[in-house]
C-alpha cells in the first residue's frame, strides 16, 4: 500500500515528492496513549461524533422531508469510499469540492433544509459519519484532469511561505517531519482522519480548523473556512497521501 | 441535537464475573475559568455527578470537578450479580440529567 502510495504521489508531484520519505500516517507520531485511544471505538472520543452524525443521517429534515438515508440508503454501503476520492470537481462550480460543502449542498438543492456552519455540531458529526464508512481504506484520489490546475495550485499554497515567521507548510512537513517542534513530533501532514479529535480543542475539528491553526501559528491572516485556497490545499494534501489508510475518527494531541 | 451517551458493557456474564463498563458522554465541560471575547468570566458547566445502578442499587458514582476533559470518560468495573438494567446517569451544573442504560443476563 505504501509504495502504492508513493508512486501515486510521484505522478501527482514530480517535483516535490523526491524529497519525501515513504508517506507516514500522523499516528505513527502520537504518543501510545493517544494511539490506543483511536485504536479502542468505546475510548475514542471521534465516535461521539461518528454516533450522532449516525443519527442525523436517518432524521428527515426541510421541506422535502427527506433524511440523507431516503436518497442514498445505508451509509455503511453507500458512503463506502466516499471519504477516499474526495474533493471531487463540481461541474456546476467548475472548481473542486470537498464533502463538508456537498453535504451542504444535498442539503440546501435536495433536502429544502438549511445549510450547516462550518465547524457546527451537526456538520462535523456528519462528515465523520460519512468518512468513518471509509476507515480502512486507502486515500484514492480521482484520476481527473480538470482537477491538475487546482492540486498544483494547492501545491503552490504549501510551499509559498507565509506570515511574520515567514515559512510554508513543507518547509516544517516536509523537511523537518520526524523532527520536533517545541516539544511536538511534526507530522508529514497526511489529512487521513478527519474530522479528527484534537485533545487541544477537546472537540472534534475539521481540516480547515486544523490549517487555520498553522497558518495562525506562523502569524498568518487564516483563509477563511470554506476559501477556494483551502479547498484547493484540501485536494493537494490528499492527493498526497494517496495510498494511506482514512482513519476518521482520528484522535491527534 | 440529543445528548450524545456511548455506553459499552457486556450483554452477558457469568454470576460473579467481574465486568468492565466504559461510558462517555458529549459535554464542554466548561470549567468557569475562562474569559469570553469580552473579558467576562465564562460560567462554570460542568458535569459535576456521574452515578451508575445495577438494578436500582448504586454500585458506582463519582463527583467530577472542574480539571477534568471535556466529554468524559469513565471506566470502571462491578461484580455481575444477576440478570437487569444497567442504568447510568450525569447531571450538570444546569441541572440537566442524561441517562441511558443496558441490559445484561446474567447465567
Amino acid at each position: 500500500m505504501i509504495r502504492a502510495g508513493l508512486a501515486a504521489a510521484l505522478i501527482c508531484t514530480s517535483a516535490s515528492a523526491a524529497d519525501m520519505p515513504a508517506p507516514k500516517s500522523g499516528l505513527e507520531y502520537v504518543s501510545p496513549e493517544t494511539r490506543a485511544l483511536q485504536a479502542d471505538d468505546f475510548a475514542n472520543p471521534g465516535m461521539l461524533w461518528v454516533s450522532g452524525g449516525a443519527d442525523l443521517w436517518r432524521a428527515a429534515t426541510g421541506t422535502s422531508g427527506k433524511s440523507c438515508q431516503s436518497c442514498h440508503g445505508d451509509a455503511k454501503q453507500s458512503m463506502r469510499g466516499v471519504a477516499a476520492r474526495y474533493p471531487l470537481y463540481e461541474p456546476k462550480t467548475k472548481r473542486p469540492i470537498d464533502l463538508q460543502v456537498r453535504i451542504n449542498q444535498c442539503r440546501t438543492e435536495r433536502q429544502g433544509a438549511k445549510g450547516l456552519g462550518f465547524e457546527s455540531e451537526e456538520l462535523l458529526s456528519l462528515g465523520a459519519y460519512v468518512a468513518h464508512q471509509s476507515r480502512g481504506l486507502p486515500v484514492k484520489p480521482p484520476q481527473d484532469e480538470r482537477l491538475t490546475p487546482f492540486i498544483k495550485n494547492g501545491e503552490k499554497l504549501y510551499f509559498q511561505r507565509m506570515g511574520q515567521i515567514d515559512i510554508s507548510c513543507a518547509a516544517c512537513h516536509n523537511a523537518h517531519a520526524g523532527q520536533r517542534l517545541s516539544g511536538n513530533l511534526i507530522p508529514q501532514a497526511h489529512p487521513t482522519g478527519y474530522p479528527i479529535y484534537r485533545l487541544e480543542w477537546q472537540s472534534a475539528g475539521s481540516l480547515q480548523r486544523r490549517l487555520r491553526g498553522c497558518m495562525s501559528a506562523v502569524r498568518a491572516e487564516p483563509f477563511a473556512y470554506g476559501a477556494a485556497e483551502m479547498v484547493d490545499l484540501e485536494l493537494y494534501l490528499m492527493s498526497r497521501a494517496a495510498g494511506l489508510p482514512i482513519e476518521t475518527p482520528g484522535v491527534r494531541p | 441535537m440529543a445528548a450524545r451517551i456511548m455506553v459499552n458493557a457486556p450483554a452477558s456474564a457469568a454470576k460473579g464475573e467481574v465486568i468492565e463498563i466504559k461510558t462517555m458522554i458529549a459535554h464542554k465541560m466548561e470549567t468557569g475559568h475562562r474569559m469570553g471575547t469580552m473579558g467576562q468570566i465564562i460560567p462554570r458547566d460542568i458535569i459535576h455527578r456521574f452515578e451508575c445502578r445495577y438494578d436500582g442499587a448504586l454500585v458506582f458514582a463519582a463527583d467530577l470537578f472542574p480539571a477534568v476533559s471535556a466529554n468524559p470518560f469513565i471506566t470502571f468495573t462491578t461484580v455481575a450479580t444477576k440478570s437487569g438494567k444497567i442504568s447510568f446517569k450525569w447531571i450538570d451544573d444546569k441541572g440537566k440529567s442524561s441517562t441511558s442504560s443496558v441490559k445484561i443476563k446474567v447465567t
